[in-house]
C-alpha cells in the first residue's frame, strides 16, 4: 500500500516539461521512456487551457533520492513553475482541500520490464 | 572552485556551474551542479541553494548531457580544402586553424584596412563580449549582431538608455538572496506581459518563470498577445494585438492614463521633462482611432490602461515583437514612458535598473563601457569607418556596433571600402536571418570566413573556409555579471579539443595585436573583477556573490540617492539628469524626440491591393521550451517534443482552408514559400504563427541540411529595418496565404 505519493496543482503546470526529462536522467531511462507525461488539454472553445502531469508506472517517487534523505524527487525539484510536492498522502490530501484544482498521485512502480511494442514507444 | 567528490563506490563527481549558454540556449545564469562520470556528464541538477533558479531547470539544460556528448559535436579545427559549400572540411590541428586565421586576416587587413573584416554574433550571450575584444585587439571597429535593424532587444536596450540613462528590467525580488520572502521587495500589484511568452523562454536576463511565482502569488496580469497563450488564459484581460501596432496601443494607453489623470503627479513633476509634449502627442491616440489600428475591443484598452496605471506596484515584461514592430526604437520609447509617467521606476515591484554586479562588465553594451575597459585602444579615425556611422547617429554616438543591415549592403557592394574576411560566433545566419539567400550571397562573396559553433549548422556548411569547435558552458571557464549575482563558471570536463570562445578569441588577440597585455585569461578575467575588489579565487570558491544593499548595482530609488549618475547627484544618467519623456538625444539625431506609431510597411491597411491575395497575418518567431532559435534541432529529448516545423492555426481559419490538425501546408507570399506542419490552437484567426530557423541537422545529403524548405524566414525581406537603424523587419506582421500540401 502507497503511503507517500505526487500532489499536482494543475492551476499553474504551464508545461515546461522540466519534469519529464528530469525523471528520464534521474532513472537513467532511454529517450523514448516516461515516468511522468505532461497532457495538453486545449478544450471547450479553449477555456480549458491546462497542462497536467501524469506519472507513469515508471515512477517510484525517486526513493533514490528521497530515501537519502532531504532530496526531493527529481521533477519536483526541477519543476519550473513548482506546482507538484513530494510527501505522506494523508498530509498531501490536505494540500488538495487548501488548492483546488489540483491532484494527487499515488504510486504503484513497475519496472520497465515488458514492452510489447518497444518499437513504437515514443 | 566548489568541487566535491560523493562516495567513492559511484564515483561521480559534482561540480557546481553557473549557466551561461551555449547548451542551455538563453541569456539566463540558472546555477548547475554537473554530475560528471569517468569524465562524462551525466546528469545536471540545479542548485537548490541559487537565488537565481532555485534548484529548478528547464528541459534543455537537463537535457545537457545529451548536447554536450552528441555525435555530431565538432571534436576538431576543420579547413575546407575543396569548394565553398560542398563539405570538404578536413580535421586539423589547431595550430594548423589558427595560423591560418592569423595569416588570412592580416593579409586582409594588410592589403584592406582593419576594418575589412567583420566580426559577427548571433543573439550574443557569452559570445559577444568576446567578440567586441578580439574585434579590438584586430584593430576593427566593426563587430555585429547578424540581425536586421538589431531587432533584437537593442532598439529596446538603448530607447531606455536615451529616456532614463539606463536599462531597467522588471523587479521580481532578483536581487534579494531571500528572494520572494524579502521584506523590502513588494508582489507587483499588476503584472503586464507586451508580446512575450515567460513560460517557453528565460528573456534579458529574467528567468520566465519568476513571472509565473508572481502569478501564483496573486498578480493580476495583462497579456498582449496575438496569440491565446498559456499566461493569457490565467490573466484577468487578454489584448489580442493584430501584430506590428504595438506603438498605437502605447500610446492609446498613455492617452487614457494622461488624460483620467491617471499618473504619478509627484514622480512626473519631480523626475521626467517633456511631460506636456507627451500629452499634447498622446491626444493624438483617442482609444477609437487606437482600437482601429489595432482590433482590440476599446474598452479592453481603457480597462488595461486603468488597471496597470492604478496598481501600485506595476510591472511590466515586454519582449522582441516591440523590437520587430516598424521602428522599434520608438514603439520601446513610448512602453517605456508608461512606467515612468506611472512612477514604477527604482520601486520594489515595479521596473528597477540592471547595474552589472559589483561593477563587473563581463559583456561591454556600449561604447562608454568597452572605453571604461579597454582604453582608447581604438583611434577616432578608426571609429568613424565603423559600418553606418553616417547614416545612423545611434550607431556614432552610442552604439559600438555595425549597422547590419548597411553592412550586409556593403559586404554586396564594396562601397564605400570593401569587405573581406568575416569571424563569426554562433550565428547560425543561414536560416536565422531574415532574407537567408541574401545573407548567405554577401558571406560567399568574401575572401575568408571563419566560423566558430558547437555543431555543423547550415551556415558553417555554406560558408565557412575555417570551422572552430567551440565548447558548451559546461567546458568553460569564466565569470559573468549579468546583472546580479556575480558568478563563475567551471569547466568540468573537455570534450575532443573544443575551446571556449574566450579561449579561441584570447589566442587570436595575442596573435593580432603586438601590444596585447594579458598573459593569461585568469590576467584577463582578474581585470575584468577589477572594480569589484574581490579576488578571482574568491569568486569562484563562493560560485556567486550578490552585492550589497545599498551598492550601486541594488535598487530600490537609486536615483534619490544619487547612485544613477557618475557625478554622484540625485536624478538619472540623462543628458537633463532627468527621464527625458520628449529625449534631447533623439532630438539632436533629428528624429522625432516623442514617441510616434507607424503602419507595418506589409499591411492590410497600407498595402491593401494585396488583401485577396494574402489575406492572412504571418507572424514568426514565438518560442518554444524545446529549441533556442536554430539550435537544439538534434537533442532527441528537445525535438521530441516539437519533431516538425509547426505552425498553429486557429480551427476556425484552418476548417475554412480545409485543413485538418497536423496537416503539412505551403506558407506563401510575395517573398518566398515554406512547408510547415499544422497545430491547431487559439491563436487570433487572422493569424498564422509559424516557428522560425528550422533546419534538419539530420538531412546530412541535402544542400545546407534542408535549410530553406521549412524556413520561414526566406518569406521575409531583409530591408523593413527602422529609420534609426535600430528596429522593424517585421517578422511579426507580414501578409501570406496558406494551402495545403497535396501528397505526391
Amino acid at each position: 500500500m502507497a503511503s507517500n505519493g505526487l500532489w499536482i496543482d494543475i492551476e499553474f503546470c504551464t508545461g515546461c516539461l522540466a519534469c519529464e526529462v528530469a525523471c528520464r536522467y534521474e532513472h537513467g531511462f532511454a529517450i523514448e521512456e516516461f515516468g511522468i507525461k505532461v497532457v495538453e488539454q486545449v478544450l471547450n472553445g479553449g477555456q480549458t487551457f491546462n497542462f497536467v502531469p501524469i506519472p507513469t508506472d515508471l515512477c517510484d517517487l525517486c526513493v533514490s533520492r528521497t530515501a537519502k534523505g532531504n532530496l526531493k524527487p527529481a521533477c519536483v525539484q526541477h519543476c519550473l513553475a513548482q506546482v507538484m510536492e513530494y510527501g505522506k498522502l494523508t498530509d498531501l490530501v490536505k494540500r488538495m482541500e487548501e488548492k483546488p484544482r489540483s491532484t494527487l498521485w499515488s504510486p504503484k512502480p513497475r519496472k520497465a520490464d515488458r514492452k510489447p511494442f518497444a518499437s513504437a514507444a515514443a | 572552485m566548489v568541487t566535491k567528490s560523493k562516495t567513492s563506490e559511484t564515483e561521480t563527481k559534482i561540480v557546481s556551474s553557473t549557466v551561461w549558454s551555449a547548451g542551455a540556449g538563453c541569456h539566463g545564469g540558472c546555477g548547475v551542479n554537473l554530475h560528471i562520470k569517468d569524465g562524462e556528464l551525466v546528469k545536471v541538477e540545479g542548485q537548490e541553494s541559487h537565488p537565481y533558479n532555485q534548484g529548478t531547470l528547464c528541459p534543455r539544460a537537463l537535457a545537457l548531457p545529451e548536447y554536450v556528448h552528441h555525435k555530431d559535436r565538432l571534436m576538431h579545427p576543420l579547413i575546407r580544402r575543396g569548394e565553398r559549400g560542398t563539405n570538404t572540411f578536413e580535421q586539423a590541428t589547431w595550430e594548423e586553424a589558427l595560423d591560418l586565421i592569423q595569416n588570412r586576416m592580416n593579409e586582409s587587413r594588410d592589403k584592406y584596412g582593419p576594418e575589412s573584416s567583420i566580426f559577427v554574433q548571433g543573439t550574443g550571450r557569452d559570445v559577444g563580449g568576446w567578440l567586441v575584444f578580439l574585434a579590438y585587439n584586430f584593430g576593427s571597429p566593426n563587430w555585429m549582431q547578424a540581425l536586421p535593424g538589431n531587432s533584437c532587444y537593442h532598439p529596446r536596450l538603448l530607447s531606455m538608455k536615451v529616456a532614463i540613462g539606463d536599462f531597467v528590467v522588471p523587479d521580481n525580488s532578483q536581487c534579494h538572496v531571500d528572494r520572494y520572502d524579502n521584506s523590502e521587495w513588494k508582489l507587483p500589484e499588476c503584472y503586464m506581459i507586451w508580446g512575450q511568452n515567460p513560460v517557453a523562454t528565460c528573456n534579458d536576463g529574467n528567468h520566465g518563470h519568476w513571472i509565473i511565482e508572481c502569478l501564483k502569488r496573486g498578480s493580476k496580469f495583462i497579456v498582449i498577445d496575438p496569440n491565446y497563450t498559456w499566461l493569457a488564459s490565467r490573466a484577468k484581460l487578454w489584448l489580442p494585438i493584430r501584430p506590428g501596432t504595438d506603438g498605437a496601443l502605447a500610446l492609446g494607453m498613455l492617452n487614457v492614463i494622461i488624460s483620467e489623470e491617471l499618473y504619478d503627479h509627484k514622480f512626473v513633476e519631480k523626475w521626467t521633462t517633456g511631460f506636456d509634449e507627451l500629452r499634447e502627442r498622446a491626444k493624438e491616440y483617442p482609444v477609437e482611432r487606437v482600437s482601429e489600428i489595432t482590433w482590440i475591443d476599446k474598452d479592453l484598452i481603457v480597462e488595461a490602461a486603468r488597471m496597470y496605471a492604478k496598481a501600485k506596484p506595476a510591472a511590466l515584461q515586454w519582449g522582441v515583437p516591440i523590437d520587430f514592430a516598424p521602428e522599434g526604437f520608438t514603439v520601446a520609447q513610448a512602453i517605456n514612458h508608461l512606467w515612468c509617467i506611472t512612477g514604477n521606476v527604482e520601486n520594489p515591484g515595479g521596473q528597477i535598473v540592471a547595474k552589472p554586479a559589483f561593477g563587473v562588465t563581463s559583456y561591454p553594451m556600449g561604447q562608454d563601457a568597452i572605453e571604461a575597459m579597454y582604453g582608447p585602444m581604438m583611434p577616432k579615425e578608426q571609429q568613424a569607418k565603423r559600418i553606418g556611422v553616417d547614416d545612423f547617429p545611434i550607431v556614432r554616438d552610442l552604439h559600438w556596433r555595425a549597422q547590419p543591415d548597411a553592412t550586409i549592403d556593403q559586404m554586396l557592394s564594396g562601397k564605400p571600402y570593401p569587405v573581406k574576411s568575416t569571424f563569426v560566433a554562433g550565428s547560425n545566419f543561414v536560416v536565422a536571418a531574415q532574407d537567408p539567400y541574401r545573407w548567405r550571397e554577401a558571406f560567399e562573396g568574401m575572401d575568408f570566413n571563419v566560423v566558430v559553433d558547437l555543431f555543423m549548422t547550415p551556415t558553417a556548411m555554406a560558408i565557412a573556409d575555417v570551422v572552430l569547435p567551440s565548447s558548451s558552458f559546461t567546458e568553460r571557464d569564466g565569470v559573468r555579471a549579468w546583472w546580479s549575482p556575480l558568478t563563475a563558471q567551471h569547466p568540468a570536463l573537455r570534450v575532443g579539443e573544443c575551446r571556449s570562445d574566450a579561449e579561441i578569441c584570447f589566442e587570436l588577440a595575442g596573435r593580432f595585436n603586438k601590444d596585447f597585455q594579458f598573459e593569461s585569461l585568469d590576467d584577463l578575467y582578474r581585470f575584468y573583477l577589477k572594480p569589484s575588489g574581490l579576488s578571482l579565487e574568491e569568486v569562484r570558491e563562493r560560485n556567486w556573490i550578490m552585492p550589497p544593499q545599498g551598492s550601486d548595482a541594488m535598487p530600490y530609488k537609486r536615483h534619490e540617492k544619487g547612485l544613477l549618475r557618475p557625478d554622484g547627484e540625485p536624478g538619472f544618467n540623462t543628458p537633463s539628469g532627468k527621464i527625458e519623456l520628449k529625449s534631447s538625444m533623439m532630438e539632436n539625431w533629428s528624429y522625432d524626440p516623442l514617441p510616434f506609431y507607424t503602419e507595418p510597411d506589409y499591411s492590410p491597411v497600407s498595402r491593401p491591393d494585396l488583401v485577396e491575395k494574402y489575406p492572412l497575418i504571418l507572424n514568426t518567431g514565438s518560442r518554444t521550451i524545446a529549441f533556442f532559435h536554430s539550435e537544439h534541432r538534434q537533442i532527441k529529448s528537445l525535438r521530441d517534443m516539437n519533431p516538425d516545423p509547426t505552425v498553429e492555426l486557429n480551427p476556425e481559419t484552418a476548417k475554412e482552408y480545409g485543413i485538418e490538425d497536423k496537416d503539412w501546408i505551403w506558407i506563401e507570399n510575395q517573398f518566398g514559400k515554406c512547408k510547415m506542419r499544422v497545430k491547431l490552437s487559439p491563436v487570433h484567426p487572422k493569424i498564422v504563427m509559424a516557428q522560425h530557423s528550422w533546419w534538419f541537422p539530420e538531412k546530412v545529403y541535402e544542400k545546407d541540411y534542408g535549410a530553406y524548405e521549412s524556413n520561414v524566414n526566406v518569406l521575409i525581406p531583409g530591408e523593413l529595418y527602422s529609420k534609426t537603424g535600430f528596429g522593424g523587419s517585421q517578422v511579426k506582421s507580414l501578409m501570406c496565404q496558406i494551402s495545403r500540401v497535396e501528397t505526391e
